[in-house]
């Protein structure tokens, strides 16, 4: 009989040489963000997206569209656009609320930052002088830095229930008095004044929420470019990896 | 006591057929969009009920709201209402003045405690002890006060005593005051508008009379009936807007077609009120029928939220004439600037580190060839 021998396939690639055989059997990854939270991420990326160009039309529409009334809808299209993925903002909100509870505890992050913690605040100054440039080697972090967390607790915890309370409440003003919209989310519109003023409140949270895109790409890259761990792909794959194997 | 005339006793009294009382009565129940079988509730209720009297104070205000009221669009209907609601006081409209208007506004508090109703046009001032508005001698914050103590139900005639208007606009030197904020244990109906609408008016105090109590209120208390929708929410031009077809200049083509004026700072989408149902002197017109955008006369601080014919509302809070997007804009790209900077920095000190000049750790080294 003719027993075939089991062929044992290398794990490694063939043009690894020994320097490359020891790192990578050292160095290995976390896995930081599941599924849902990664899905959730892109999807509210792209929600926030269409809801600042379409806001910002809805605020400042295009240029008149020629011709009859009824052969145009082009403010009605730009107007929907901007409801559904306002809908789609809000909803993955709560469900990112609820991820907060069953996911891991990094999933917890965007809604508690450590504020009781002296530690935390020690290593927000420690974050704050890395971007000051007097920092010469940055921490090693497996979720966000404290710095990343506070901002995002402003900016996208706080941020998006402005968002979502004031733009609610503007819509419950076109489903009208007595809509579950109005009744839910009407009270905005005296507290802040009128109509007008929850209006503009939207519009500079729009701006809020846009300086942080800004900052966050910004930083997103930077840090995969120049701290110890992976940034960037982390949010694709969900597994955070390490550029060095060092305990400290 | 005097005996209470009804409201068809002094209708009759002053020369008004039954026929053309009847046909008031059903012209109510059209404007309060109640169904046909109210027409005989309200002539019932007007033949049985004695005339409630109002009182009606005028403070810091321009009398814009009675030139509005006594427009009331049925020409009969003027009348009708002059007399129905047994004006007791009006310092506007009465034959008495001085002392004789006074005696009659303490004896309606007297004789008709805790039932007559009180109509404040106009606001109170309160700076220095509220001298900036003399009524009879006295602070006409004393005057409403006094006057409101008895009153069964306050409405507010109009945005001065709504919400404060133009004498409580920026920076309101006399800090004069809505009403609501002065009188603070009474029901008050808030009726705005800069004047609020003739039929309007008469439709609430009408409201009042036939069912006995106040108008259903929104949460800002005004009448649900009259202020629940936008002027937007019933423009004629609606589908302009839907359309995206907008009038971009008072004098273009856009204008001569009757686009929408949301362009040109129409507040109609932020304006809750009656005028593109209800309208204006008998119903002829508005505002945006006649070519002009909705100013939001009716909306609280409106005097502070222009500018009239922009869409996006001035920001005065950082000293200079500004709007969101005038902000965002700035602070965006002053944001983005300081990322230019801070990137080309960390690309300088990162290129020093490489080359081994930049004292970094042994880590840096190591890690050189896997970043």
């Amino acid at each position: 009989m003719n027993v075939q021998k089991p062929v044992t396939v290398p794990a490694v690639a063939a043009d690894f040489d020994h320097k490359d055989r020891d790192r990578s059997a050292r160095l290995t990854s976390v896995y930081v963000y599941e599924a849902p939270v990664r899905l959730w991420h892109w999807t509210n990326a792209l929600a926030i997206t269409t809801l600042a160009i379409t806001g910002y039309f809805i605020g400042s529409p295009l240029p008149t569209m020629p011709g009859e009334a009824s052969a145009n809808f082009l403010m009605g299209y730009i107007r929907f656009a901007h409801f559904t993925a306002a809908y789609i903002f809000a909803i993955g909100f709560v469900f990112r609320i609820y991820w907060a509870f069953v996911g891991n505890h990094h999933a917890r992050q965007l809604f508690l930052p450590a504020v009781w913690k002296g530690a935390w605040w020690k290593e927000i100054l420690t974050e704050v002088r890395w971007y000051l440039f007097l920092e010469k080697r940055p921490k090693k972090y497996i979720g966000h830095n404290p710095l990343a967390q506070i901002a995002m607790f402003i900016f996208i915890t706080i941020g998006s229930i402005f968002m979502i309370v004031t733009g609610f409440a503007l819509y419950g003003e076109g489903e009208q008095a007595g809509s579950w919209i109005s009744e839910l989310f009407g009270w905005v519109i005296p507290i802040a004044g009128q109509s007008m003023d929850v209006h503009t409140l939207h519009h500079l949270g729009m701006w809020f929420i846009l300086t942080f895109v800004i900052i966050h790409i910004y930083v997103a890259i930077r840090e995969d470019i120049m701290s110890r761990q992976s940034i960037v792909s982390t949010m694709i794959s969900g597994h955070r990896t390490f550029k060095d194997d060092d305990p400290e | 006591m005097l005996p209470m005339e009804t409201f068809y006793d002094v209708m009759r009294r002053q020369g008004v057929t039954r026929r053309s009382f009847l046909k008031f009565c059903s012209l109510t129940a059209t404007a309060l969009s109640l169904g046909p079988s109210y027409m005989s509730t309200i002539a019932h209720a007007m033949e049985t009920k004695p005339r409630t009297p109002v009182l009606w104070l005028h403070g810091l205000e321009c009398t814009c709201c009675s030139e509005s009221f006594i427009r009331s669009a049925h020409p009969l209907v003027k009348d009708v209402v002059l007399s129905m609601i047994s004006l007791d006081y009006d310092d506007t409209l009465m034959a008495a003045a001085g002392h004789q208007a006074e005696a009659a506004l303490e004896d309606t508090i007297e004789r008709y405690k805790d039932r007559y109703i009180l109509a404040v046009e106009g606001n109170p001032p309160l700076n220095e002890d509220g001298m900036f508005c003399i009524i009879g001698g006295k602070p006409f914050v004393d005057q409403l006060r006094h006057a409101a103590e008895h009153a069964k139900a306050i409405i507010s005639w109009g945005s001065c005593a709504s919400h404060g208007c133009v004498q409580a606009a920026r920076p309101n030197p006399t800090r004069a005051t809505p009403v609501h904020q002065v009188i603070t244990d009474k029901p008050i109906i808030k009726v705005p508008g800069c004047p609020p609408i003739a039929e309007v008016m008469t439709g609430v105090i009408t409201y009042m009379l036939t069912f006995d109590r106040i108008p259903e209120l929104d949460r800002t208390g005004r009448p649900k009936m009259f202020y629940s929708q936008r002027i937007h929410d019933k423009c004629y031009r609606r589908p302009h807007f839907d359309a995206g077809q907008f009038v971009e200049a008072f004098d273009d083509e856009g204008a001569r077609r009757g686009y929408c004026l949301y362009k040109m700072g129409c507040k109609g989408p932020t304006t809750y009120n009656a005028c593109s149902t209800v309208r204006w002197n008998e119903g002829t017109s508005f505002p945006i029928q006649a070519g002009h955008g909705c100013i939001g006369c009716s909306e609280e601080g409106f005097w502070d939220k222009g500018s009239w014919y922009a869409r996006l509302a001035d920001i005065h809070q950082f000293g200079v004439e500004a709007n969101a997007d005038k902000i965002g804009g700035t602070v965006a790209t002053g944001v983005g600037g300081a990322i230019a900077v801070h990137a080309a920095i960390s690309a300088l000190k990162r290129a020093q580190m490489k080359n081994g000049n930049g004292g970094i750790s042994d880590s840096a080294h190591k890690d050189k060839e896997f970043v």
